[in-house]
């Protein structure tokens, strides 16, 4: 647990994302955006870790994240998302979809577009629980069982899928350019294809039986495999990691259980995605490495292992034999499934977690921030 | 009734004349909502006042820098608690030691971001230094010898501007002829820093190579006082008689006036034999009467016990103050301190400052330390719970900090789970991602109670909306068969309204959900049906409604409408009910039809018409598909 500093902020962070940096620069990233929740006066906030210049071996002192704009929110961050170097997407607990731009001149922060009811009831407002971008397109999704579908700089909606779900819809993300997958409070992924009218999804899945109770779980978060499109990680309520394959039937290619409580966010590192990063509600996040060959069992070398118990259900489907692999078969006794804990224990809920390059930012329900900087990947 | 400590401080209301009417007031958690009555303090009524305030008494927990405090301290507090109770006091010792820093370093950290804000600041700089004076005496306990030395580190940590000036003397173009110069050697003498104040009186000695001897006269006798090492073999009486035999070389040296010519020289030397005349003399540098005290027994009683410390701070206190002055709130806590009152010091402390934070955590180490004796208050629970439960309580009115308060209650045995069920019910919850936290909460503790009625607040909201699926996931949580019928019956309602399913999506997929309630099976099997039906799958489709007629799944009064649904499969060419089907249908239309033979003398004559046309149909129906299937199942292949 090296390298990880911690920050205490005086408002509980609900959301924390890096700012993309350009794929061909070698740069690590050094800004973050966090949004805060459960406070009066809810903001945005922009964060710098400074400059990464010349690091010493067992470099101690890290700079701390330093503030540099700051924002106020209406209601909480429920969903923060990069949608471009400049402009940042939020979904709110009023129902609002709001674009904030940086400007990096002033160091300030402005509104820049505002859907205000983007997410209603018949009477009341409804909380926008997931905002997905895929610039200059944004798809937000609520506890109303809405999508809808927004284009930057265009005042109007583009599209609205009413009646979508009859549940709390929590979390999205982008499978193609056309097609997102959803996933909802009686745990059901359901995918919808934006090239078809209507508001029926394309595909609807769930756990089936396979689950450890039986029950419907609700699910919490959902990441698509940077590289496989049809691979997809989820978790729920249970704190259970299952990985799906969209294109086969309705179970997980693999369960494992990994939190005691709500798995929050789950990530797959966007350049390395034998790496998976959860975090969870008990206070935990987990860094999930799939090593290749080795000959001692992952759970001999050390480190802070949790046990996993997988329930590996279908064998995978021939064809790419490569790292996927490792997270279809989810087999720990072969030695290709090792986590360890990235933060030191008795902590409060670690709602959210992005990691880009060798750097990952978390933020707690303690009111802090954490910032490691050295990740092994 | 006990009487009151100290006199209660008046607040004014704005707006509102305590001549004219009289105020009205409840109490609620953390505060007081006070209002108008239409009493007038002369006696009769006049119109009301619309407002009502709202009082508080603690305003840090909304600063925010001060979260920070709460936050780190709550990580501090559950890593104490989670200390292993088998291990042996002896090891504890430099563990709670540790702790104790870690808690100062926070308060530091703290102050060191308040600096503008003046008022809280010096409060947490009270605090800090009451601190680590407790965790001098009573956590470190010190024995005699070291106690001194303790005592000197404490002093020497909250008189930092020593430093600063001694910087600026230094710097300064030519330091022994500052005005500040002998300001900075006399001080560092006072805070027994003697390697400082002889590399300071170096530069003296430089400028007065005439008085040579003098200045390696006072030099030889700094750097020989002798100083407690509480490492070495040396045993205390040893280190008495060392001192002791300095000491007299010193005063051995003021009789001989050796430092007449030199009034700065002779001072100090007059400081080194404990002269407290001359201490006092330089007040202003002290400029704390427990300076004094430190000071006073490094130079006349170094191997001063723990126990015989309270003589000594009363006197110095009594020196160094104006016996006209009123003793500050923090002279008071610090001589109870000094006189090992553990119990004054906390009530002081209660009493001086507005929240409960410093004297809950302060109290919740020392009991950790065994040094507390179980104080049993009146209502039963003990100072340390009493003390954690009047913060926890405290946090929890805040709209955010309630989650900290937590932790505090589940380390209260006592009260602390009674507590947290009372309060958790309150929390406001505006998105289904607190409600979720708060649930978690609840289960992690077997609050079931809480757990239902969270969940079934949830879910009245959600069927508010109109949103079925979630008030149905947040039964499935809460395992609230009552309320999954409820929904159900909302469906079939819909149902029979629209003629058609509203979320399919949900009824399709219930899983073992649907065994929840007996409304809610139904409704999945009926759902199944229709489905069979659509897929034209009709002896299936047949078999399932009559068992949900025969098992008694489906609800009386929705047997009209099965019945009705069975029409078209009687109506088909082929044969699908058989004979004994047929007659069960039969009779459960009897059993339907035997209820509503009176006829009622309010209903429409339209209703009855349709009624029993209905019924007429299906009998008609239900006849013709008997005939053909005992004909078909007579009928024997040739």
């Amino acid at each position: 647990m090296e390298g990880i500093n911690a920050k205490y902020v005086s408002k509980k962070i609900s959301k924390t994302r890096w700012r993309p940096v350009s794929s061909s620069s070698l740069q690590q990233p050094d800004i973050f955006a966090t949004g805060s929740w459960d406070n009066e006066d809810n903001s945005i906030s922009i964060w710098s870790i400074g400059e990464n210049g010349v690091s010493s071996m067992g470099d101690e002192f890290e700079g701390d994240p330093q503030l540099l704009c700051e924002y106020k929110h209406n209601g909480d961050v429920l969903d923060l998302q990069f949608l471009d170097q400049d402009r940042i997407v939020t979904a709110s607990s009023t129902g609002a979809v709001t674009i904030f731009r940086h400007h990096h001149n002033s160091q300030t922060l402005s509104v820049s577009q505002l859907w205000e009811r983007a997410h209603h009831y018949p009477c009341n407002n409804a909380p926008c629980t997931g905002v997905v971008c895929n610039s200059p397109e944004i798809v937000t999704v609520g506890e109303d069982g809405r999508i809808m579908l927004f284009r930057a700089d265009q005042e109007g909606v583009l599209r609205t899928i009413e009646k979508a779900d009859s549940s709390a819809i929590h979390a999205v993300t982008f499978l193609r350019t056309t097609e997102i997958l959803t996933v909802n409070s009686i745990g059901q992924l359901k995918l919808w294809d934006f090239r078809q009218p209507g508001n029926e999804p394309s595909q609807i899945l769930s756990l089936g039986g396979a689950s450890r109770t039986g029950d419907r779980v609700p699910l919490h978060c959902v990441d698509r495999h940077p590289n496989q499109q049809h691979i997809v990680a989820t978790g729920g309520q249970d704190g259970m990691l299952c990985i799906w394959d969209v294109r086969q039937g309705n179970m997980p290619i693999s369960l494992m259980e990994a939190h005691t409580s709500e798995m929050w966010e789950v990530h797959f590192h966007p350049s390395n995605p034998g790496h998976l990063f959860s975090c969870s509600e008990d206070g935990s996040l987990l860094h999930w490495e799939t090593s290749s060959n080795t000959d001692t069992p992952s759970f001999l070398q050390g480190g802070r292992n949790t046990s996993i118990i997988s329930r590996s259900a279908i064998a995978p489907t021939g064809g790419n034999q490569s790292l996927i692999n490792a997270w279809l078969t989810g087999d720990s006794s072969k030695g290709h499934l090792e986590t360890t804990h990235m933060l030191p224990s008795q902590m409060l809920s670690v709602n959210s977690l992005d990691v880009l390059g060798q750097c990952l930012v978390c933020g707690t329900d303690g009111e802090a921030i954490y910032v490691n900087r050295h990740v092994p990947i | 009734m006990e009487e009151v400590d100290v006199e209660p401080t008046t607040t004014p209301i704005p707006g509102f004349d305590s001549n004219q009417k009289h105020l009205g007031f409840v109490w609620g958690p953390g505060d007081i909502l006070v209002y108008e009555t239409i009493y007038k303090a002369s006696g009769g009524s006049a119109g009301g006042c619309p407002f009502v305030h709202e009082v508080r008494k603690d305003e840090d927990i909304y600063s925010p820098i001060l979260r920070k405090l709460f936050n780190e301290s709550h990580h501090i507090f559950v890593g104490l608690q989670r200390i292993r109770e088998d291990l042996p006091s002896k090891n504890k010792k430099p563990q709670f030691v540790s702790i104790s820093k870690n808690y100062r370093s926070v308060i530091r950290a703290c102050m060191e971001e308040l600096q503008q804000v003046a008022g809280i600041v010096s409060i947490l700089l009270a605090v800090e230094l009451i601190w680590n004076l407790c965790e001098v005496l009573f956590i470190d306990a010190a024995p005699a010898g070291s106690l001194v030395l303790h005592l000197l580190d404490w002093v020497r940590l909250h008189k930092a501007d020593v430093d600063e000036k001694a910087r600026e003397v230094l710097a300064s173009e030519s330091p022994a002829e500052h005005q500040a110069y002998w300001d900075v050697v006399i001080s560092y003498v006072l805070q027994g820093r003697m390697d400082e104040a002889r590399q300071v009186l170096v530069k003296q000695a430089a400028l007065q190579p005439a008085a040579r001897v003098m200045f390696k006269l006072l030099d030889n006798l700094l750097m020989k006082m002798p100083i407690f090492n509480p490492g070495e073999t040396q045993t205390l009486t040893e280190f008495d008689v060392k001192w002791r035999h300095w000491r007299e070389e010193v005063d051995h040296c003021l009789q001989d006036q050796s430092f007449a010519s030199n009034r700065h020289l002779e001072d100090i030397c007059k400081i080194l034999v404990g002269d407290e005349d001359v201490l006092l003399e330089y007040k202003e540098l002290l400029s704390t009467w427990y300076h004094f005290l430190v000071t006073r027994l490094l130079f006349s009683h170094p191997t001063v016990k723990p126990t015989e410390l309270h003589y000594y701070a009363q006197s110095s206190m009594h020196m160094f103050l104006d016996t006209r002055s009123v003793p500050e709130p923090l002279d008071s806590i610090l001589l109870a301190a000094f006189e090992f009152d553990i119990h004054q010091v906390i009530k002081d402390c209660s009493i001086a400052l507005n929240n409960w934070w410093f004297v809950g955590h302060l109290t919740d180490l020392l009991d950790h330390c065994k040094l507390l004796q179980s104080h049993n208050l009146h209502f039963g629970s003990n100072l340390r719970e009493f003390l954690l439960l009047e913060y926890a309580s405290g946090l929890f009115t805040h709209h955010s900090l309630w989650q900290l308060a937590v932790d505090y209650f589940d380390h209260c045995p006592e009260f602390g789970r009674v507590y947290l069920e009372l309060q958790i019910e309150r929390v406001p919850l505006d998105t289904e991602r607190k409600a979720l936290k708060v649930i978690r909460i609840c289960e992690q503790r077997q609050m079931t109670e809480q757990v239902r009625s969270i969940c079934k607040i949830m879910a009245k909201k959600a069927l508010r909306n109109n949103r079925l699926g979630s008030a149905l996931s947040w039964s499935i949580r809460a395992k609230d068969a009552a309320f999954a019928t409820l929904i159900s019956e909302r469906f079939l309602q819909d149902y029979c309204a629209k003629g058609t399913f509203s979320d399919l999506d949900l009824i399709d997929n219930l899983g073992p959900a649907m065994l929840l309630s007996d409304r809610l099976t139904f409704l999945g099997k009926y759902r199944e049906f229709h489905r069979l039906y659509g897929e034209k799958r009709f002896s299936d489709a047949a078999k399932l409604l009559l068992s949900l007629m025969t098992a008694k799944i489906a609800p009386h009064s929705f047997w009209m409408t099965l019945l009705t649904d069975a029409l078209p499969l009687l109506e088909q060419k082929e044969v699908i009910f058989s004979a004994d089907q047929t007659h069960e249908l039969m009779f459960c239309l009897e059993e339907l039809t035997s209820g509503k033979s009176v006829p009622t003398p309010d209903r429409p004559m339209q209703d009855e018409d349709i009624e029993t046309t209905k019924i007429e149909l299906l009998r008609l129906a239900l006849a013709r598909n008997l005939a053909m299937a005992i004909v078909k199942e007579g009928t024997v292949e040739v």
